[in-house]
Parts: structure tokens; sequence; C-alpha cells
């Protein structure tokens, strides 16, 4: 194993304005391609794309039958795909059935469907209990689930990534598709929520 | 290897944090530490995911920790600029002390030394022309082993015996991969285990699924399928 970088006691901002300075200097890097790469992921590639998804699913039969068989394909025709997008699974949730999604190993992610991982999903009390005592955590987050519901548990170890179609909440029937879309979150599309309910 | 980053079952973590609002940056820094890395990754080193992985797991656990998230990316981003020569080690210290107003040398550029390594294709999903070994259905024992490079079967599942639920597609060994060794296509299976074969009689009933590679898999034993 090569060695890595010595510790340092200076700042992380400090050190990151370090890197690109460098990188810039020696003509590697073009700071106005980084500032598309972030715009990219802080504004257009979210959970808005996932929440599409769950509305169409819910609202299209069809639809939801093509998401269930072959996620990718389903995903990619809404126009999402890209990097952490080779293969996903969808995992559809039922009255009996709740499916919850974790990378134990780093913080695989959906990310054309869902964009970059949240805090939560990152930190280690995740990444260590969603695999070990998912039921309890899901307590924690508000979502007491009754001995009825099976749980079952995706640790993304390979290039598959899952993303979750929640059940539709009761009280939708006449909501439109582009109505539904703000119900559907992240943590609705990652297992540790519900869709929200109309308000 | 069998480090920090293997955080499966751990336990006294406590509870987790949550801020349904948060943005996908919560400081500058951060998007410009992600969008580095995503370059030092590929086209700045010739490196690959793997080897992206592989350099965070190489953080030691203190440092692993108190990163944080992007300050392990940024921490990554280091490590692929130096182990392919781009930067010298020491190179963003020097730098940084510089910035902030120290009288600092910084070190002379190294010699390049990119990995001898070209992708046969975009992503990580390659065909393999030999049938799976095993179906769904089929009973399968994790592999107890501990290499001390990358691999992504999770210390908490090795040498227990599950259930094939799904054939994946077919993709690279990450293990090979992230050390340059070949992209070694083989077989992925989606096996599920019972939580009570992973954490014991007393634990929570659930169903655990797990991606796993041909390499990482033997036939589990004919009596425990009898």
């Amino acid at each position: 194993m090569s060695p890595v970088p010595a510790p340092s006691d200076l700042p992380v901002e400090l050190r990151t304005e370090a890197l690109e300075s460098i990188l810039v200097e020696k003509g590697l890097v073009d700071p106005a391609v980084l500032d598309k790469f972030i715009k990219t992921y802080a504004e257009d590639v979210g959970p808005l794309n996932g929440a599409k998804v769950v509305a169409r699913a819910w609202t299209d039969p069809e639809y939801k039958e093509r998401l269930l068989e072959d996620g990718t394909s389903a995903i990619a025709e809404m126009g999402f795909k890209g990097p952490q997008g080779e293969c996903i699974v969808v995992l559809e949730n039922t009255a009996t059935v709740h499916h919850l999604v974790v990378c134990t190993l780093c913080s695989c992610y959906p990310w054309p469907v869902l964009g970059l991982p949240p805090s939560w999903y990152k930190d280690p009390a995740y990444r260590s209990r969603a695999v070990r005592e998912p039921r309890a955590l899901l307590g924690e987050f508000g979502l007491h689930l009754g001995p009825e519901v099976e749980i079952k548990v995706y640790d993304s170890s390979s290039e598959v990534r899952y993303m979750v179609l929640p059940q539709r909440p009761a009280g939708t029937e006449g909501l439109s598709e582009e109505e539904l879309v703000p119900l559907v979150t992240r943590e609705a599309m990652t297992g540790v929520a519900q869709a929200k309910s109309p308000a | 290897m069998d480090g920090i980053h293997d955080m499966g079952g751990m336990q006294g973590w406590g509870t987790v944090p949550f801020d349904p609002t948060e943005p996908a940056f919560k400081k500058g820094w951060e998007g410009r530490a992600f969008a580095m890395s995503l370059l030092s990754m590929n086209r700045l080193t010739g490196a690959n995911l793997d080897a992206m992985r592989h350099a965070l797991e190489r953080q030691p656990p203190l440092e692993y920790l108190r990163n944080g998230y992007y300050g392990r990316w940024l921490l990554l981003s280091e490590t692929l600029l130096t182990d392919s020569g781009v930067l010298a080690v020491g190179a963003v210290d020097a730098r940084a002390r510089t910035l902030r107003g120290e009288d600092v040398t910084e070190p002379p550029d190294p010699e390049l030394s990119k990995p001898d390594y070209t992708a046969t294709a975009p992503g990580s999903l390659r065909p393999v022309d030999d049938p799976p070994r095993f179906k769904v259905g089929d009973l399968v024992r994790a592999k107890d082993i501990h290499p001390d490079g990358h691999t992504r079967l999770p210390r908490y599942v090795r040498g227990r015996i599950g259930t094939v639920w799904r054939i994946q597609p077919s993709a690279l060994l990450p293990d090979t991969n992230a050390h340059f060794l070949g992209e070694n296509p083989q077989h992925c299976y989606g096996v599920t285990f019972d939580s009570k074969a992973l954490w014991g009689e007393s634990a929570e009933s659930f169903d655990l699924h797990i991606d796993l590679f041909d390499d990482y898999l033997e036939a589990a034993p004919e009596e425990v399928g009898s």
C-alpha cells in the first residue's frame, strides 16, 4: 500500500484553496469548469429528478411497470442519466414490505435521480446501523413501521444503485402528476421516510 | 483492507444527525473539493473510480473521521495526484502556508508516474461470456478473506451464508481495477442474508441484500441446504 499525505493541521478550506491554486497554475484545471460542476450538482441534479420519476410511476401504470422491470432505461426515458447511474434498480414499497438503502463502505448513491448524498446518509451512524438495526434507526427518523411490515435493506456494494418507489399517500387520488412531485422527498426515495401527505 | 471505512454493523455511533433542508454543499470549499476530486480521479491522473475509493480507505482512521466527507474527498484528490506524480508530496501543505503568508519553499515537481492503465470501456459494467456460476435461489457463502488492498466485500458478511436473489449486470472487479491490475470482468450477484445469520438470534428481523462479485463467493456446504 502506498503512503497517503501526512496528516495536516491546516484548515481544510485553506488546503482546498491551495490545491486549486496549484492545479490552476499548472494549467490542469480551469476554475470555470469547477464552477460548472458545482452548479450542476448544487442546482440541476437533485432529488427533484427522482420525485418526477416517482410521480409519473404513481400516475402511469405502464411506466411503473417499466420502471420496476428496468429502472435504468425507464429513468433514462425521463432524461436522467450520468455518473453513479449505470444500473439503477427501483424497489417498490408496499403496505407489507419496506425497503431501505445504504452504502456501508462509502456513500454510493444514485446521483442522476437523487443528486449528491445528504449528510445523514454519509454519517457513520447511518452506515453502521442501517444493516444491523434498521427498525430502531427508522424509528429515530420518525418512521414507526408496524410488526406486519417486512424490512429489506440494500447495501450498495457494487455499481448497482437503488432507489425506493414510496407508497402513494392516501388522499392524493385527485392530484395530478405535477401536484404529486412535491410530496416525494429524497428521504422517501432512500427509505427513511414515507412520501409526504398533501397539506 | 480492513479499514475504518468498513462500517457495517459497528456500534457506538449514536443517533443519525438529520437536517432535511441542507444544501448539496454547505460551504464553498466543499463544492470545489468535490469538483477537483472528480477531475483528479481520471482526467488529471489516469486513475479510476475504484482507485479513488481505495484512496479514501487508505486514509488513517483518525484522519478519515476528522476530515468529514468532502475533507476526505480533498485528501483522496491529493493522494491520487501524488501517487501519479502530478504533485509532489507536501506541495499542497506548502502552498497553503504560502497563501497564509508564511515563507515556505515549495517542493519541486516530481516525475510523472501515471498508472499504466486504460479502461476498455466507459463505466464499470462489462460483458462476460461464460454463464453465471450461481442461479437465483442458490445458497452461497461469502468467503472469509482479508485482502490488504481494495475490496467491496464488507467484513460483516464474510463467512456468512446467503441466497442469491438476483443476477446483477456483470462488471469489472474493483479489487484488481483499483490497483491497475486488470479489469477482470465477472458476474455479480444480489445475495440476501437473514439478519439473524449476521447478528445473532436476538437481532431485529429483516433481510439484508448486498451485491457480491463472483470472486467473493463459494457454494455453501451441502449440509446447509438439506
